[in-house]
C-alpha cells in the first residue's frame, strides 16, 4: 500500500503523505496557509483559526486535520481570506498594537499578515484594554498589550528538565501569559533570544536591543509572508 | 478636466504626514497641476472657502478642538481620507489611553522627570484651551471615513498612488512595500 494519497487545494493537486495534515501538506507543495499559534515542533491545537479552510462546506482548521485521499480543500477563497482577516483585525483591535512603537515591527507575523491581508483599518473598534509589562527580569520584558496567547512560548520555552517558563494566569478576559519571576532570573543569553524570535508578535522582547535592523533590510518589509512556501 | 480641490489637516499628529506628502518630491508639480489646495497648514487657509472634493486627516481626536475640526471637515469635503496610524488607530498619543487624565496631566505637568518650572504647580485650565477627551479617539469611530492610508508616516508613494487613482478614478496598484504600519 502506498504511504502517499493525492488530494486538492484550491483545484491544485497536492501529494501528500498518510497521517500528515493538510497544513504540513500544504507547505511541502508550495501552497502557503497562514498561521499564528502553530509553531513547528509542537503539536498542533487549532486555536487561533487563522489556518481554517474549508472541506465539505465546513470550516476545518488545517493544522489539525489530517490529510485523506481525493478531499477537496478550498483555501484562497475570497470567503476564506475575508474570515482569515477578519481574525488579524480582531487580534489588532483586542490588544494594543502601537507598530510605530514596537520593537518587533517588521518581523512580527501578526503585522505580516495584515499586510499580506491587507488589512488598512480593521472593521472593529478598538478596546484600548490597558494591560501591563512586566519588565523585571534581567534578560526579558513581557508586554500584555501585544499578547496573542498563541502559546508557542509556553511550548517551546524550557529550562533543561523541561520546566515552562512560561504559563497562563487568571481565566476569561483577564487571562494572561505570564513569565516565572524566579527562572526570569537565570535564563540563558540564547534562550531568552529564542523566546523572542518565538513570539509571533513583540510581547517578548530581548531587553538592551531594540530597533537594530533599519527598515527596508526586515523580514516582512520586502516580501509577504508565505513567499518563501510559495517559491519552494 | 477641472481641478480638484484638496484639504488637509493635523490633529493629534506630528506633522510627519504631511511631511511625507512633501516627500513625493518633484511630483508635487504634477500636483499642482491636478490639484488646488484649500484649507491646509501647507497653504495656511484658516477656514474652507468652498466646499472640497478630498479632505486628508492626519491625527486621531485628544480633544475638542480635534472633534469640531474632524466635524468642520466632514461637513465641507465630500471624501475623507484617513492617513497614517494615528488617524486610523489613535496611534502614539492613543498610548495613554487606559490611563486616567488626571494622571497623565500630573505625570506631564507636575511629577514628570523633566518638569522643573512649574513652580507653582498649575494645570492647564484656561477656558481657551480644547478639553481633554477621556480617549484618543481614531477618526473613523467619530465622523465617517471613505480612504484609509496606513503607515507611519504612509510612504509617499502610497500618497501619490492613492491621490492620482483618487483624482483620475482609476483603480489603484498597491505594490507590497508601500503599505506598512510603521
Amino acid at each position: 500500500m502506498s504511504d502517499t494519497c493525492k488530494f486538492k487545494i484550491d483545484g491544485k493537486e497536492i501529494i501528500a503523505k498518510k497521517g500528515q495534515t493538510i497544513l504540513e501538506a500544504a507547505k511541502e507543495n508550495g501552497v502557503f496557509i497562514p498561521t499564528l499559534c502553530n509553531f513547528t515542533g509542537v503539536k498542533p491545537k487549532g486555536s487561533c483559526r487563522i489556518c481554517s479552510v474549508k472541506i465539505n462546506d465546513r470550516f476545518m482548521t488545517s493544522c489539525t486535520t489530517p490529510v485523506a485521499a481525493g478531499m477537496e480543500v478550498e483555501s484562497n477563497t475570497e470567503e476564506i481570506s475575508d474570515l482569515r482577516k477578519s481574525i488579524i483585525e480582531l487580534l489588532f483591535v483586542s490588544g494594543n498594537h502601537f507598530c510605530p512603537s514596537c520593537e518587533k515591527s517588521g518581523n512580527c507575523e501578526l503585522q505580516a499578515l495584515g499586510y499580506r491581508y491587507q488589512m488598512m483599518v480593521p472593521r472593529f473598534p478598538y478596546s484600548f484594554d490597558k494591560k501591563n509589562v512586566v519588565a523585571t527580569g534581567p534578560k526579558l520584558l513581557k508586554d500584555q498589550d501585544r499578547c496573542i496567547k498563541c502559546q508557542r512560548c509556553m511550548k517551546t520555552i524550557k529550562d533543561d528538565e523541561g520546566k515552562r517558563y512560561y504559563a497562563f494566569k487568571n481565566r476569561g478576559r483577564d487571562l494572561e501569559v505570564v513569565m516565572d519571576e524566579e527562572m526570569s532570573k537565570t535564563i540563558t543569553d540564547e534562550l531568552a533570544k529564542e523566546a523572542m524570535e518565538n513570539c509571533p508578535v513583540g510581547s517578548i522582547i530581548y531587553k538592551g536591543v531594540g530597533f537594530s535592523e533599519p527598515i527596508g533590510t526586515r523580514k516582512y518589509d520586502k516580501q509577504p509572508i508565505g513567499s518563501l512556501i510559495e517559491t519552494n | 478636466m477641472s481641478k480638484k480641490i484638496i484639504a488637509t489637516t493635523s490633529l493629534a499628529g506630528c506633522f510627519g504626514c504631511h511631511m511625507s506628502i512633501l516627500d513625493i518630491d518633484e511630483r508635487i508639480l504634477d500636483l499642482v497641476e491636478l490639484v488646488e489646495f484649500n484649507k491646509s497648514p501647507i497653504d495656511d487657509i484658516k477656514v474652507f472657502t468652498k466646499q472640497c472634493d478630498i479632505g486628508i486627516i492626519e491625527g486621531g481626536c485628544c480633544n475638542s478642538e480635534n472633534i469640531e475640526v474632524l466635524k468642520y471637515f466632514r461637513e465641507n469635503c465630500d471624501i475623507l481620507i484617513s492617513l497614517g496610524e494615528c488617524a486610523i488607530m489613535g496611534g502614539l498619543p492613543a498610548m495613554r489611553n487606559g490611563i486616567p487624565i488626571e494622571e497623565c496631566l500630573h505625570e506631564a505637568y507636575l511629577d514628570g522627570p523633566t518638569v522643573k518650572l512649574n513652580t507653582q504647580k498649575i494645570l492647564p485650565n484656561d477656558s481657551e484651551l480644547p478639553m481633554l477627551l477621556n480617549e484618543v479617539y481614531p477618526c473613523h469611530e467619530i465622523v465617517k471615513i471613505d480612504y484609509f492610508l496606513p503607515g507611519c508616516a504612509p510612504r509617499a508613494d502610497l500618497i501619490w498612488d492613492a491621490l492620482v487613482a483618487l483624482i483620475t478614478g482609476n483603480e489603484m496598484d498597491l505594490p507590497y512595500e508601500v503599505v506598512k504600519f510603521d
